[in-house]
């Protein structure tokens, strides 16, 4: 094993290849490339080996990170898969979407010094690697415990549930309102930046293990909790947040303004970019308008430019620091040619014979502090303004869909109609009845929700074998 | 996969009515539910009303008139095809209730979704009269049907080759006028509903409408199917499709439904230079 610990080898982070920005800003190719095994063996070795390696606490569902990481460095990239995966069942996926910034990366003690370690290009190496080399050998069918559970939802939070209860025996069969399977995965985060095939690679590992997957069965119409509790042992809801919220202005509803879920959903589940090979149709537009400052507005955005818009921008009412979207995907947004319309906020939408001609905005100040911690924004007066656009996608948020809470008996929901559960166990007011994810959340994140389905998956085991 | 057990022109040439094994949804559908379907791989996702429900064969009836692109590659499937997704029940059930003397108003293909809440309305020991209408008599589609549930049947065509000439506000203004109802409930094309109701407003009699905005999945998720009724944005896929139709605005609903009409076009006419196909047989 030869070591290269110069110090300028240690300081500075081995660079991901990336699409040409001027090039990829037209295809709905993968932005990142991705490591080859020299650039991932010479990046894993910029690791201190902590004893006390705070990247694991930063990592909600704690990979073993350093121990990968040694395996990477010493070229035994199947270990390091291995490693990986006695956490997380989607490390191709969390290698791509999770804000490492935030996670284990902003905890790696060589962050303090120098640029931290690349642990989310790692993770994506070793998960691309074993999807490029599988031998297929490494899938052991437990022993059957007779017990039936139900997921109802097939994103990140139900499809780690799944796999976790059906590695210890379990039978599993996931409902899915939609056509295919894996959430905000397949219908929302766009495939340049996280391409569905590799989805459908994380998700046929549960097929291979006995779970089922029901698609088009949307759980409070076409079977409610109640019936499925009356045919399986235990239950978890993994429904997400997937209710549009829009801003309540005029000129909302006008033809040309999309909630960010529809475009999304259009571009990347129907696959509307190959429209007219495909069926389904979006409104390609000259000029695109994005509000708001999150991962959704940033896939939105960027999915508008490659769609063919002349000029996209981000209308966000606080500044660039209070961002929530990942840093690097407001990186690659601006590398597009993105435009950023910071501390702005629309006021109202103006049509002509129905369709969308402009934005009204007005400027922001930042004010004091509010409950979330971020300076409030507060209207300049006086300060309005007009952007022509032809299109305008709303991206501030989603609230709780109501169809299986309506549909469902005495089960305990927040003022927002989010479940209320056990905080570690997922338990909801009903016995036998778990949740979480974003539908427990709010919002959130893939590792979060994938965190909510391991521990409910812990607490139904639990439960299944003591009742 | 749901396959098609039977298919029937219905209304030449372009109206079809099929019979499709789906156990499951026929076992939970109620009157003025829909599915969503998707033909095959490269299909759009498309809202169709139940036209009738079988939960003893397990099947659920479908009367899809071919309009564009996806519904007339539609036409094109025939007994024992499959349909890919099909996704369902979807939307509020119609409020079905002792009401007393109930209008039913069908335009188009509407009438289809009315009769298993004619039935329905029937089993409820409600007194009903139904206004149908079309163009011509030849575009009249489920008039036997109806008669068979209905205590009264009018029929309106525009060029007066049936029943009477005019629209049909025209036969419920006179109905109205004669004796009144206790509730209306109208589906059709959107100009119509929004006139039916226009019609009953002075009346002030309830008017329950069934809105055909455009959707994809139909779960409340996408949000594409907004319609603002009583000045409220509602979702027609999760809320309706019924509201009350004095307080819908029609005209943003009338507006959205055009959003495609040029994409649709498009690719309608190259689908039909790939494809022969004849719309009856
Ligand atoms: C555009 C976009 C970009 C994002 N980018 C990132 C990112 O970069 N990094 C990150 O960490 N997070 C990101 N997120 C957030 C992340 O995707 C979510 O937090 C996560 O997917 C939540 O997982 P979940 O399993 O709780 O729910 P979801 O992924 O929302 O899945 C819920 C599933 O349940 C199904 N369902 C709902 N109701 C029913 C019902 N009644 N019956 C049956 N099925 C039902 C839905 O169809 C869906 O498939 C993004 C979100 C969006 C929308
Ligand atoms: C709740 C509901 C129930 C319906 N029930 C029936 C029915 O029983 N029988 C029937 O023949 N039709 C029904 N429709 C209308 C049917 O969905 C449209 O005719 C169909 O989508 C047209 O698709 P196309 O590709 O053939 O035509 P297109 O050329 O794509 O569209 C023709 C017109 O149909 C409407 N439309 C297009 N796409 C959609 C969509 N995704 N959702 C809704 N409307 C759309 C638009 O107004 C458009 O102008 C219903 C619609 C709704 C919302
Ligand atoms: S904190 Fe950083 S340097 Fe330390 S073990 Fe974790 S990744 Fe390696």
């Amino acid at each position: 094993m030869t070591e290269n610990n110069s110090k300028e080898t240690i300081l500075t982070r081995t660079p991901i290849p990336e699409q040409d920005p001027a090039k990829r800003r037209s295809n709905f190719d993968e932005v990142a490339l991705g490591y080859t095994p020299e650039m991932a063996m010479k990046e894993a070795a910029r690791c201190l080996q902590c004893k006390r390696p705070l990247c694991i606490d930063g990592c909600p569902i704690h990979i073993p990170i350093p121990q990968f990481i040694k395996a990477i460095k010493e070229g035994n990239f199947e270990k390091a898969i291995g490693l990986i995966k006695t956490a997380s069942f989607l490390p191709a996926v969390c290698g791509r979407v999770c804000p490492q910034e935030d996670q284990c990366e902003k905890n790696c003690t060589l962050g303090k010094k120098a640029e931290p370690v690349a642990i989310g290009y790692l993770e994506r190496f070793a998960a691309d690697y074993a999807m490029q080399n599988r031998n297929g050998a490494d899938v052991k069918i437990p022993k059957p415990t007779g017990k039936k559970i139900a997921i109802v939802g097939s994103g990140p939070a139900g499809l780690t549930c799944a796999y976790e209860l059906a590695r210890l025996g379990h039978k599993i069969t996931i409902f899915e309102a939609l056509h295919d399977a894996g959430g905000v995965l397949v219908y929302g985060i766009p495939e340049f930046r996280l391409p569905k095939r590799i989805v459908a690679h994380e998700i046929n590992l549960l097929n291979e293990i006995g779970v089922e997957i029901v698609t088009n069965a949307v759980v409070g119409k076409l079977i409610t909790i109640d019936e499925i509790m009356e045919e399986f042992n235990a239950c978890f809801i993994g429904t997400g947040a997937g209710l549009p919220k829009f801003m309540g202005i005029e000129g909302e509803n006008l033809n040309g303004v999309y909630s960010a879920n529809e475009f999304l959903t259009r571009a990347n589940l129907m696959k509307a970019y190959a429209f007219p090979e495909y069926d389904t149709p979006i409104k390609i537009g000259k000029r695109v308008a994005v509000i708001g400052g999150g991962n959704v507005a940033m896939d939105a955005v960027r999915t508008a430019l490659r769609l063919g818009a002349r000029e996209a921008m981000i209308i966000y009412r606080r500044s660039a620091n209070e961002m929530p979207a990942r840093k690097e995907e407001i990186h690659h947004a601006f590398e597009e040619g993105v435009q950023f319309e910071l501390l702005t906020s629309p006021v109202r939408i103006i049509g002509e014979d129905g369709w969308v001609k402009s934005v009204e905005c007005v400027r922001m100040e930042l004010g004091e502090p509010d409950k979330s911690g971020r300076r409030s924004p507060i209207a300049v007066k006086g300060s309005e303004f007009k952007i022509p656009v032809d299109v305008v996608i709303i991206a501030i948020g989603t609230g709780a869909n109501p169809i299986l809470p309506q549909s469902t008996r005495k089960l305990a929901l927040n003022k927002c109609g989010y479940i209320i559960v056990d905080e570690e166990t997922g338990q909801t007011s009903r016995e036998g009845i778990f949740a979480g994810g974003d539908i427990v959340t709010g919002s959130a994140t893939v590792i979060l929700a994938m965190g909510a389905g391991k521990k409910a998956a812990k607490a139904i085991h639990e439960y299944l074998m003591h009742i | 996969m749901a396959k098609i057990l039977e298919k029937r022109l219905i209304r030449y040439p372009d109206v079809f009515y099929y019979r499709i094994n789906a156990p499951l949804i026929s076992r939970k559908a109620k009157p003025g539910q829909f599915v969503i379907i998707r033909l095959h791989e490269r299909g759009e996702r498309i809202p169709l009303s139940l036209a009738d429900i079988n939960s003893e064969e397990g099947t659920i009836s479908l009367i899809v008139m071919a309009v564009g692109k996806t519904t007339t590659e539609m036409s094109t499937f025939n007994v024992g095809d499959e349909i890919l997704d099909i996704c369902g029940p979807l939307g509020q059930p119609t409020h079905i209730q002792k009401y007393g003397r109930v209008i039913l108003v069908g335009g188009g293909f509407g009438v289809a979704p009315l009769y298993p809440i004619a039935m329905s309305l029937k089993e409820m020991g409600n007194e009903i009269v139904v206004i149908m209408g079309a163009r011509s008599k030849d575009l009249l589609i489920y008039e036997n049907e109806m008669r068979a549930v209905c205590d009264k049947v009018l029929i309106t065509t525009d060029d007066g080759s049936k029943g009477i000439k005019g629209v049909v506000t025209t036969a419920l203004k006179q109905e109205l006028e004669q004796s009144s109802a206790n509730i209306v409930m109208a589906v059709g094309p959107a100009v119509m509903m929004k006139y039916v109701s226009e019609t009953t407003r002075p009346f002030g009699i309830k008017t329950v409408v069934s809105l055909n905005s455009i959707m994809i999945d139909g779960t409340g998720m996408c949000g594409g199917c907004r319609v603002s009724v009583g000045g409220k944005t509602r979702f027609a896929c999760t809320d309706g499709p019924d509201f009350d139709g004095h307080q819908v605005d029609w005209d943003i609903l009338i507006n959205r439904q055009k959003t495609y009409i040029n994409e649709e076009r498009g690719s309608f006419e190259a689908w039909k230079k790939r494809h022969v196909f004849a719309i009856c047989e």
